[in-house]
């Protein structure tokens, strides 16, 4: 693991990683963590909505998305 | 089917063909109704299989947790372990098998209560074209359930899915194998499941303990979630042991999903065999254009622009047909039937109020057609997806988009479209608001009031007088809904901060079956639910501007000003008097909060007019020489724009407050609702007449 986490919320478009930790308000984590974002799991960022937010990103070979704001809580490695 | 027919539930995620299985399943005898005390839609139909045996099969709320953010979750729960209701027999998990990673999640938490389940791999010829391979032997050994499957939308496997239901029925509830979790968890559930069977809450251990790891998961620790009948034993239990939790450096939450996940992983990596192609490439090139930056704008403007053509031209025809068919009936019965309260009752109450009713169903079931077509489509999530941003800043979410949109043509069935918001706070807040939007019932007021108060050919610089007002009471209704929302949003219904965690299915056809069989469910559910307040209401309506008759061989619309109607407008008018309207408009106002349209048919009585229609030139004649006692005119256009602006704002139709009444699960939400935009409606108008009047406006 890298000493400093990167957020999902930086992941450039197209590119791929994999989940560290989530971080956040509870109710938000375990919504985050119950649609398959638990640490380990490879997630790719495939879009950005036109206005900037919200991303769109492959998970578990389907597509999801999430806020900006959710994402910055993902750290990823 | 006896009442007492075994269960069936059909659990699965949202977008899984869930909706299109349980008609594949059970046909379109499907009854809808509502869970006990809640709002939501409890679907169920009768299933006889080939040997006799009959069951009642449940459609449960879409979802991909068992975790409770919500009552639909909660009442999931308490369905799969016969919480309060009788234990099911079996459940079938519809599955994407596109998605089984993230699918599988749902199926290890229904597994653990115990119920024999029958996967039901859904979308398998999607799964086939995408070169997915799924080893169904292996996927029956790891989990124990019976797995067969489906195309639900062309009803592959359906008897295939109806044998295994039997069998699995037949099986009776096991306790299953946990997943493999980590020791401390294991232990915390124990301590849980210990309590609960002591406490007699249910009586399976394999029951129990599914139960012990959902407290752990739901249960809120400052004790502000929505979950009902939980005993304060076990509920401070299960704080105490997440705080033990917290102090040692755990996270139980994080424990229970990753423990799930790993089993998920495992079940994963040992059938499915994909070479991972380009599987969305359709999807991804239609959201190439669906979801840029200036096209997609583009087509959903079109698109919306199809929706509300329909909603405003097409249902026309429909609409006016009811209204003549009504008009034709009160007609009949009026001279058929002998002249007194009774006739009277039955034509200007009861049709009248049934005819209320009924006018609402072509644009509801042309809204819920539409809607249908954009949700199963997979559009409306990319409606989502686009428009969140703009949505958010005002504490929207993005799926609150479309049913704003159709506020603009009736309130009614865009209440009903909030359903497609999950979240119960989102949803509240939308329907709140909603109303705001002006609907077409205002159309009638506007037009009635501009002729009224401007000559024809008054103009503000290059436009007419008419058509600026007109924008500016459609800008000043969405300028208040947008504003009413941001503040609700951070006072009354404040409340977490709602995330947007959306799934963005690939696109597919929709199903006319499915579309049909939803809107005749929407416009059923319509009928009985709201249509009954609203008759109620017509008929209370009536009797006050019926009653006291006047004396015998008074003038025609006499007996409305005995009324104790025509009595509430003398009373209220020193309160209106100040808004700019008097006695007159009162009554109007009073019948307009049955519905908006009913203001110029009221006035038309009150002014003694035999047939009044919003372009008939008696009934604005006679507003025009109307004046007040001292002799000023009473429609200034001033006192006009302050009536339109009331017209705007107030809360004048009992179909919305009922609708709202049956989506919120009370009578809280429609009188607060009533309540704010009422008193808004007041200070508006109050300030628009007085602020105008001291700047002199008043004779424009």
């Amino acid at each position: 693991m890298s000493p400093k986490p990167r957020s999902l919320a930086t992941l450039p478009l197209g590119r791929s990683a994999v989940v560290a930790r989530v971080r956040g308000e509870r109710a938000i984590v375990r919504r985050l963590l119950e649609v398959g974002l638990v640490p380990g799991t490879k997630v790719t960022m495939r879009r950005v909505a036109p206005l900037g937010d919200p991303i769109e990103l492959k998970v578990r070979n389907f597509a999801l998305s999430i806020r900006r704001s959710e994402a910055l809580g993902i750290d990823i490695e | 089917m006896t009442p007492l027919a075994p269960i069936v539930l059909v659990a699965g995620n949202p977008n899984s063909g869930k909706s299109t299985l349980f008609n594949a399943l059970t046909g379109a005898r499907a009854h809808v109704a509502n869970y006990p005390g809640v709002t939501v839609d409890r679907t169920s139909a009768p299933l006889t299989l080939k040997g006799g045996r009959a069951f009642e099969v449940v459609d449960l709320p879409g979802t991909y947790s068992l975790s409770a953010r919500s009552r639909e979750e909660q009442i999931a729960v308490d369905a799969l372990l016969g919480r309060g209701v009788r234990a099911p027999e079996a459940v079938v998990v519809v599955v994407d098998a596109v998605a089984l990673g993230r699918a599988l999640y749902l199926v290890i938490e229904i597994l653990a209560t115990g119920v024999p389940v029958v996967i039901a791999l859904n979308m398998s010829d999607e799964a086939e074209r995408d070169g997915i391979a799924i080893d169904t032997a292996r996927l029956e050994s790891l989990t124990g359930a019976t797995v067969v499957t489906t195309v639900a939308t062309r009803g592959i496997g359906i008897d295939l899915l109806k044998s295994a239901l039997a069998r699995a029925a037949a099986r009776g509830p096991a306790d299953a194998p946990e997943p493999d979790r980590p020791d401390p968890l294991m232990l915390d559930i124990a301590d849980i499941e210990a309590a609960i069977l002591d406490e007699r809450m249910l009586e399976r251990p394999g029951a129990a303990r599914a139960w012990a790891t959902w407290l752990l998961l739901s249960l809120d620790d400052a004790g502000s979630d929505d979950l009902v009948g939980v005993p304060t034993r076990l509920r401070t239990l299960t704080r105490e042991i997440r705080q033990r939790a917290a102090a040692a450096g755990r996270n139980v939450d994080l424990e229970i999903i990753a423990s799930s996940y790993r089993r998920v992983d495992t079940i994963m990596d040992a059938v499915v065999r994909h070479p991972l192609a380009g599987s969305r490439g359709l999807t991804d090139r239609i959201d190439a254009v669906l979801t840029h930056r200036f096209a997609g704008g583009a087509v959903f403007a079109v698109v919306m622009m199809v929706v509300f053509q329909a909603l405003f031209s097409w249902s026309e025809p429909a609409i006016s047909f009811i209204e003549n068919r009504v008009a034709d009936l009160q007609a009949l019965v009026t001279t058929v039937g002998p002249p007194g309260p009774l006739t009277d009752l039955i034509a200007n109450g009861a049709i009248a109020g049934v005819g209320n009713v009924v006018v609402f169903v072509p644009q509801i079931g042309l809204l819920f057609l539409f809607i249908g077509v954009l949700e199963d489509s997979g559009y409306l999530a990319r409606v989502a997806f686009v428009i969140d941003r703009l949505m958010r800043s005002i504490g929207l979410h993005g799926r609150a988009f479309v049913p704003m949109l159709s506020g603009f043509s009736c309130a009614v069935p865009a209440v009903m479209a909030t359903r497609t918001i999950e979240s119960r706070t989102d949803r509240l807040l939308t329907m709140l608001v909603l109303p705001l939007m002006s609907c077409s019932a205002r159309l009638p007021i506007y037009v009635l009031v501009t002729a009224t108060v401007f000559a024809p050919g008054t103009r503000f610089g290059w436009f007419s007088a008419g058509a600026v007002l007109l924008f500016a009471m459609y800008m000043l209704s969405m300028v208040a809904a947008l504003t009413a929302a941001a503040v609700l949003r951070r006072t009354v219904l404040r409340g977490p901060s709602a995330t947007l965690v959306l799934e963005l299915p690939p696109y597919r056809l929709p199903s006319w079956r499915v579309l049909l069989v939803n809107v005749w469910q929407r416009v059923k559910a319509f009928l009985v639910g709201a249509g009954t307040v609203i008759l109620a209401m017509t008929i209370v309506l009536w009797v006050l501007l019926s009653y006291p008759k006047a004396p015998a061989g008074a003038a025609p619309g006499d007996d409305l000003r005995h009324s104790v109607g025509a009595r509430l407008g003398h009373a209220i008018e020193p309160a209106i008097a100040p808004l700019g309207f008097d006695w007159r408009i009162g009554v109007g106002v009073i019948g307009a909060f049955a519905a908006r349209e009913v203001f110029v048919s009221t006035l038309g009585i009150v002014f003694d007019i035999e047939r009044a229609d919003e372009t008939t030139e008696p009934l604005r004649g006679a507003l025009r020489n109307a004046r007040w006692p001292d002799g000023r005119p009473l429609m200034t256009p001033l006192a006009g724009v302050s009536l339109m602006v009331f017209f705007v704002l107030a809360c004048q139709c009992m179909s919305t407050i009922a609708v709202v009444r049956r989506e919120s699960g009370g009578w809280r939400w429609p009188a607060f609702m009533f309540a704010y935009m009422t008193t808004l409606a007041y200070v508006s108008s109050l300030l628009v007449y007085q602020v105008g009047s001291r700047l002199g406006l008043g004779l424009g």
